[in-house]
């Protein structure tokens, strides 16, 4: 079968491999026995700085508080020298214009959530539109949010049908897939719903939208790399992949890196083709690469409010 | 066999049939580990030293803190200390006093460990009292201290102007090696008393009563991550103590002048306040003071804006 083919023929998402929960935890812990020190350490350290998309995803949101994240995505600690930007500012469609000038031509990406973030309750139209504001204000990637409702009804075309449909809406900005995995329930749903996004379009598939408890855990972010691996051994073509939510310690985005090297390979390590969602991340792993330079622990308020 | 049977343990024999035999009873010892936010943990290196008496008789392994035990430790304190130093000063007097009760039910372990620790009886006993006495002696002060160290300053523009101290934040000690209950009591009240949080390193010689009076701050309502008590080694441990950014002060009670000349250097990069207490006779009169309290606090000046009361003819 040929690449282009294949991409058409769409499986039956019910047979999508079942998960051996157990066995997906325990490996899960594996990656945490690593030990990363001192060189490898730093430059693990800014790699997960530059790997994530500093995020604001709050009703109380205002442009000044957009301004001041874009500015801290830009600077994340003037102190120190040689200090990577993040990769991507992750807020509301309203606020897409506002980041988009604040970073100017910073090379730091605008990601925007849509599709009625983070519920997904809305009618297929009101979804469109939401993606096409965001991308007409400027925003190199959206984030979409899966109808876990219909997933959890066996509506699988329907689910399939609407991340295609705001795929194209995208055009050329990629389009991420939020799984909500926390809703989903059971790694064997998470798997489907991977291969339902990958297969319906998706650049990235992401954990969670951060509203809900579990968010990213490390066997969940395990079972959707194994699919990414899956259908690109199936197919030739890399998807990305976005733990969110509850990543806030360095040690631990640390043990996440471990994990896709092992899972995928080198050629996902970038932040092209992984990211964090996080917001207090990015000031823990700066206290971190701070204390590795001086060999001195660090106080929080030395660094900028996040 | 009737006589023996109250020492006597079932087992099973190989055969698989339960069998009556007399042995003697194995003693449970106790495991001495680290306080960390209201948890007692083993060190996370996994490391121990064995703690003898001057027999040279063993009388426990004992934790062998790492700097990371430290990092968590001082990790704990800062949460600990906005509840903490939000509390009524009455509160946090109420919660001290509870503490010495504690430690007057448990007086009688405190007397064994001591002598465990070549005291002898009355020396024993005499310093479990004092530490009692001390905890009740800064309870007192909780709530007094700050009308004592407070002002109204007059200045020259119609302002209300006034000074009061308050907590320094997270205070690192190196507990005094001698006096190991007593030592270590005296350092603590006046610090936390004052509203602030510690980590403190007990008698690395002397470790077993710190180890037990963490059990007695653990029944105290005492929150946990206010108080918390490493065991281990200062020469290894100092530098850490005095150059963790998220440290606003450490108090040293030994007179090694290489570590004081070190904690000088190390404290400027954060502009700690550096307190040493090696002179100090812990088991008199001057071993307590309410000027150990102020040892740890800042003095906030506040200018409030008023009319001119006696142009205005205020009615207050």
């Amino acid at each position: 079968m040929k690449r282009s083919e294949s991409l058409f023929a769409i499986p039956d998402f019910s047979l999508s491999p079942r998960i051996d929960q157990v066995g997906a935890e325990e490996r899960a812990s594996r990656f945490t026995k690593r030990s990363i020190k001192k060189e490898s350490k730093l430059n693990g350290l800014k790699l997960v700085l530059n790997m994530i998309d500093l995020t604001t995803l709050e009703g109380k949101d205002t442009e000044g508080k957009v301004r001041q994240l874009c500015y801290k995505a830009m600077h994340p600690h003037d102190a120190v020298p040689g200090i990577p930007t993040v990769a991507a500012i992750c807020v509301y469609p309203s606020m897409v214009k506002v980041a988009k000038k604040t970073l100017g031509d910073s090379g730091i990406k605008v990601a925007s959530v849509v599709t009625a973030f983070p519920s997904g309750q809305a009618p297929r139209d009101v979804k469109i539109r939401d993606t096409k504001f965001a991308v007409n204000e400027g925003a190199d990637e959206v984030d979409m949010v899966i109808s876990r409702g219909k997933f959890h009804a066996g509506d699988y075309n329907f689910v399939f049908d609407e991340i295609a449909a705001i795929k194209e809406a995208c055009g050329d900005a990629r389009l991420k897939v939020i799984l909500e995995t926390g809703e989903l329930g059971t790694f064997d749903k998470v798997r489907r719903a991977s291969d339902i996004a990958m297969q319906a379009g998706a650049d990235f598939i992401k954990t969670s939208t951060g509203k809900i408890q579990p968010a990213a855990t490390m066997p969940v972010t395990l079972v959707m790399l194994e699919a990414i691996r899956d259908f690109y051994y199936k197919t030739g073509r890399m998807v990305g992949m976005k733990p969110a939510g509850g990543i806030s310690k360095s040690k631990l985005a640390l043990h996440y890196l471990v994990m896709v090297k092992e899972v995928l390979g080198e050629d996902w390590l970038n932040n092209h083709w992984f990211r964090f969602g996080a917001s207090s991340l990015a000031n823990d792993v700066l206290m971190q690469i701070v204390k590795e330079k001086t060999g001195v622990y660090q106080a929080a308020n030395y660094f900028s409010v996040d | 066999m009737e006589k023996t049977i109250k020492k006597s343990s079932l087992s099973i024999s190989a055969n698989g049939i339960e069998k009556k035999t007399s042995s003697k009873r194995l003693e449970v010892l106790k495991t001495y580990k680290i306080y960390i936010g209201g948890q007692f943990p083993r060190t996370e290196s996994g490391r121990y030293y064995i703690v003898r008496n001057a027999a040279g008789t063993q009388l426990a392994n004992v934790c062998l803190s790492s700097r990371k035990d430290f990092r968590d430790a001082v990790l704990a304190a800062r949460g600990a200390l906005s509840g903490w130093s939000g509390k009524a000063a009455f509160n946090r007097g109420q919660i001290l006093y509870r503490m010495a009760e504690m430690l007057e039910g448990r007086k009688a372990q405190f007397i064994e460990e001591l002598m465990q620790q070549d005291s002898t009886k009355a020396k024993a006993e005499k310093e479990v009292n004092l530490a009692i006495d001390r905890l009740i002696y800064y309870a007192g002060w909780c709530d007094k201290f700050q009308q004592l160290f407070s002002s109204v300053n007059p200045v020259a523009t119609s302002h209300f102007n006034f000074s009061v101290p308050e907590p320094t934040g997270v205070v690192s000690i190196i507990a005094p090696q001698a006096d190991s209950l007593l030592g270590l009591v005296s350092v603590i009240a006046p610090v936390i008393i004052g509203g602030n949080t510690c980590v403190v390193l007990a008698s690395e010689l002397k470790p077993l009563c710190a180890v037990t009076f963490a059990e007695v701050i653990n029944s105290s309502d005492m929150p946990g991550g206010v108080i918390n008590i490493l065991t281990g080694k200062p020469g290894e441990l100092a530098s850490w103590f005095v150059d963790h950014m998220d440290v606003n002060a450490t108090i040293y009670c030994e007179s090694n002048s290489d570590i004081q000349k070190m904690m000088r250097e190390k404290s400027a990069i954060n502009v700690k306040r550096i307190v040493f207490y090696d002179k100090v006779k812990w088991n008199t009169n001057e071993g307590q003071s309410p000027y150990f309290i102020m040892d740890t606090q800042e003095i906030k000046t506040t200018w409030h804006p008023i009319e001119n009361i006696a142009g205005s003819g205020a009615g207050y």
